[in-house]
């Protein structure tokens, strides 16, 4: 076997003309050594890698001068606005940006914008070591010393918890039911944001540990204690349901109960009395339902809220809507009576419809209201999704149908959604 | 025998039929006799009508027939509907192998004003008028049917429109220079009224002479058939053949020699007085006043002639140039029209109401058109009511193929 590569290697090495290795040491360190291969190369790899260049270094005075620049283009910019230079703030700042420099660009990171250095030039590591070139921090020499600083605080802390917890148990005083953190609204950062957080890379592996130590830390009943410690830690959602307020249930004077709702989809604006009449008229603009939507899939959008809650017959639609196209129409209607129909509901069942109805709006939102999406994933089941995606020519179409699945799982929500 | 009878007349009977065995006049035979026999079974056995969706011949409906189907015998679907029917539905009597119309009160009230014209008088005109698809013409063909059964001279222009739109070859009338022929669609129409009116064709005799060319005229006195053979023959003088047949009936109508009585019945009247698409050679719009058949026909559609009756549907589906919102007589015949058409019968055809679309739900169930299992829960029909919303067509459209 040996034998054999160092014929190989010889041979190769002979045609090549590669003078550095001699013969002798290739065949001693066969197993060790990497074989070096000469590749040809073309004059376009021996210019710089572009994009494994590291970022520009700015020193400390040179934010700090930046810093002073911008308070003073502040002062300056506020008095040809004729505002207040003493209470002029970032929005006050965006305004006039926008005001002074009409663009027609949609692209937003192309529009000229004026803000703090500190969010515009990317955060850098001061310097870490002092004039006499020894580190400040004790973890220098590990190479991520704010990753395993932090891993030691959380560990300080599940300590001390620990301590504390033996303490009241010591003294009679350990309840399990204590205030704990609420969790339901926020998220654990992503790989990316932490390495933003700790100005330096992480891996994979740091990353599970970091966030297997901090479930740890929450899994003790008095983590309450460092609630502000974690937090730091999760990003919040903005969660549908938390900011859905249910519209009031009113009565007519015949005593028949409506509520009205609005809603919106792209640029269509919808509003919908919903009548607890028993008759299943819908009138939309004044026209029949037919009439103004003669294609079945938006009469179909219109039904989707109230077949679910099995209220088909039961209620009189008053629709107006505006705006956009039939598609956005439909749409923002539909969310319309979905919201109206929850002044209708009991909480369980309102959550049953956030469940279901959210994702779509959802998928909607973090892929950028695509229609596909909207229109697939709102409307079949994830089996029946399965059998699409099985086609072999649509391999594709399965990768682009579960991105928002993906997605979501990355963003540790699959569990807090019942997909449909 | 009964078995095998019943069998093949499709469904047991309504028993309330009795009194109207009497008036039925030209039908054949085995029509009377499935009757008798049903009343026969219905008296030896007495048990429940199984299926109370179906009813017998459209003769004897009445108020409590609304809402029932009937169906039409396949010979007279072939002889009084040889184009006549919405292309839809034809499809739906392909299907299910029987031409089954639903019993619906605009109809039924046409029919009784029908029963009980007065043959002396002036012919009065009825306008079937509703929304898109609310059954219009459906409702015309259940009138013409029932004309046929009583024996009417049935003149039926299944559909205006096509006379007025889209016509690829159009002659400079002989007659008229100013007027325009339409050879095609004059021929197919001869052939419709041949098949349809056979037996009259050999009973009516024209009283005038009509002049085609140098050499061929018809003379006073020949019959009916020989002028419809003459316009299917000939095809450049079809035009004007339709136009001498129309004032031959109407002016034979309404005297007392005369053994038969006109239906004239019109599918979207509203395009005689409308737009055309038709252009002439330097792409100027034809106006329909310069068509031969549309002149003629519009003579017809006066009230000046006795021993009929007129019956009409406007709609705005297919015509020229006519906002969709538009549904009432007034906006869809124009000023024109409705000067011409006025005075007239308005009969409203509405969606369905709750019974009849349960009736055509279960038609439809009972012929197995419905096969998603949904379809056949409450659930499911809550749901082709939201989405259809009574609308005939639209409760068909959904249901049918892909």
């Amino acid at each position: 076997m040996a034998a054999s590569c160092v014929r190989t290697v010889g041979s190769f090495l002979g045609k090549c003309g590669n003078s550095c290795s001699s013969i002798n040491s290739v065949t001693s360190q066969l197993s060790r050594q990497v074989l070096r291969r000469q590749i040809c190369v073309s004059s376009a790899l021996h210019r710089k890698n572009q994009s494994n260049r590291t970022p520009p270094k700015f020193t400390a005075e040179f934010i700090e001068q930046q810093v002073e620049e911008f308070n003073i283009g502040k002062r300056h910019l506020a008095n040809m606005m004729g505002e207040d230079p003493e209470n002029f703030t970032q929005e006050d700042i965006d305004r006039s940006i926008a005001y002074l420099f009409p663009s027609g660009l949609f692209e937003k990171r192309a529009l000229p914008v004026m803000k703090h250095p500190d969010e515009i030039f990317p955060k850098q590591k001061a310097v870490q070591w002092g004039e006499d070139g020894r580190p400040f921090h004790f973890l220098f020499y590990t190479g991520k010393q704010s990753y395993y600083s932090v891993m030691h605080e959380l560990y300080n802390k599940i300590q001390n918890l620990e301590k504390y917890q033996d303490r009241l148990r010591a003294k009679g005083l350990f309840s399990q039911d204590v205030k704990q953190i609420s969790l339901g609204s926020s998220r654990w950062l992503t790989k990316e944001e932490v390495e933003g957080v700790l100005v330096e890379t992480i891996t994979d592996h740091n990353y599970n540990r970091l966030i297997q130590l901090m479930e740890r830390l929450l899994s003790m009943p008095y983590c309450a204690l460092e609630e502000e410690f974690v937090m730091r830690y999760r990003q919040q959602l903005e969660t549908q349901s938390r900011k859905q307020t249910v519209p009031p249930l009113q009565r007519d004077e015949r005593g028949v109960a409506f509520s009205t709702a609005e809603g919106r989809r792209k640029t269509s604006n919808s509003t919908v009395v919903l009548r607890d009449c028993g008759s299943g008229k819908v009138s939309i603009n004044g026209q029949e339902s037919i009439r103004y939507f003669p294609v079945l899939q938006d009469r179909e959008q219109l039904m989707f809220p109230l077949q679910f809650m099995d209220m088909l017959g039961r209620f009189d639609l008053e629709c107006t809507v505006s705006g956009g196209g039939r598609s956005s129409q439909a749409g923002s209607l539909r969310l319309a009576i979905s919201r109206a129909l929850l002044s209708f509901l009991s909480e369980g069942e309102m959550e049953n419809m956030r469940q279901v109805t959210v994702f779509r709006s959802v998928a909607a939102g973090l892929e950028g209201c695509s229609k596909l999406y909207a229109a697939v994933i709102g409307r079949f089941s994830v089996s029946q999704l399965m059998v699409l995606s099985a086609w072999r020519s649509c391999r594709w179409l399965t990768g682009q149908l579960f991105r928002p699945l993906a997605l979501l799982k990355k963003l540790h929500l699959d569990k807090s959604f019942h997909i449909v | 025998y009964l078995y095998a009878h019943l069998r093949l007349s499709i469904f047991p009977l309504d028993t309330g039929c009795f009194h109207c065995s009497e008036r039925i006049v030209q039908l054949p035979s085995w029509n009377g006799f499935v009757f008798v026999e049903a009343v026969v079974f219905i008296f030896l056995y007495g048990f429940q009508l199984v299926s109370s969706l179906f009813v017998s011949f459209q003769a004897c409906h009445s108020e409590k027939h609304v809402g029932q189907f009937y169906t039409v015998p396949p010979a007279h679907v072939r002889i009084v509907f040889p184009y006549g029917l919405p292309r839809r539905y034809i499809e739906q009597v392909k299907t299910f192998n029987e031409a089954c119309l639903m019993v619906r009160q605009p109809a039924l009230e046409v029919i009784s004003y029908l029963k009980k014209t007065d043959f002396s008088k002036p012919a009065l005109r009825y306008v079937f008028y509703g929304v898109r698809g609310s059954g219009k013409s459906l409702s015309l063909c259940h009138t013409v049917h029932f004309c046929y059964t009583q024996g009417w001279l049935v003149l039926h222009i299944p559909d205006a429109l096509r006379w007025v739109k889209d016509c690829t070859e159009l002659l400079p009338s002989s007659y008229n220079t100013s007027r325009f022929d339409q050879p095609l669609q004059a021929v197919e129409w001869l052939r419709n009224f041949r098949t349809t009116n056979e037996q009259f064709l050999s009973k009516i005799k024209i009283k005038q002479r009509y002049v085609w060319t140098k050499r061929e005229f018809t003379e006073e006195g020949s019959l009916l058939g020989e002028l419809v053979d003459q316009g299917i023959s000939r095809v450049k003088s079809s035009s004007d053949v339709v136009g001498a047949l129309m004032k031959e009936l109407r002016l034979q109508s309404g005297q007392p020699e005369s053994n038969f009585r006109l239906a004239v019945a019109v599918n979207s009247v509203n395009a005689l007085w409308g737009k055309s698409n038709i252009m002439k050679e330097d792409r100027s719009a034809v106006d329909p006043e310069e068509l031969t058949l549309i002149h003629n026909l519009r003579k017809l559609m006066n009230n000046d002639w006795t021993g009929g009756a007129i019956i009409t549907t406007v709609s705005q589906t297919g015509s020229v140039l006519i906002p969709k919102s538009a549904y009432l007589p007034q906006e869809l015949l124009g000023k024109k029209g409705f000067d011409t058409m006025d005075p007239f019968v308005p009969v409203s055809v509405p969606n369905y109401s709750e019974k009849e679309f349960e009736s055509c739900y279960l038609y439809y169930m009972d012929r197995h058109w419905l096969q998603h299992p949904q379809s056949l829960t409450e659930d499911g029909k809550k749901e082709l009511i939201f989405l259809s919303n009574r609308n005939p067509t639209m409760l068909e459209r959904i249901c049918s193929s892909l």
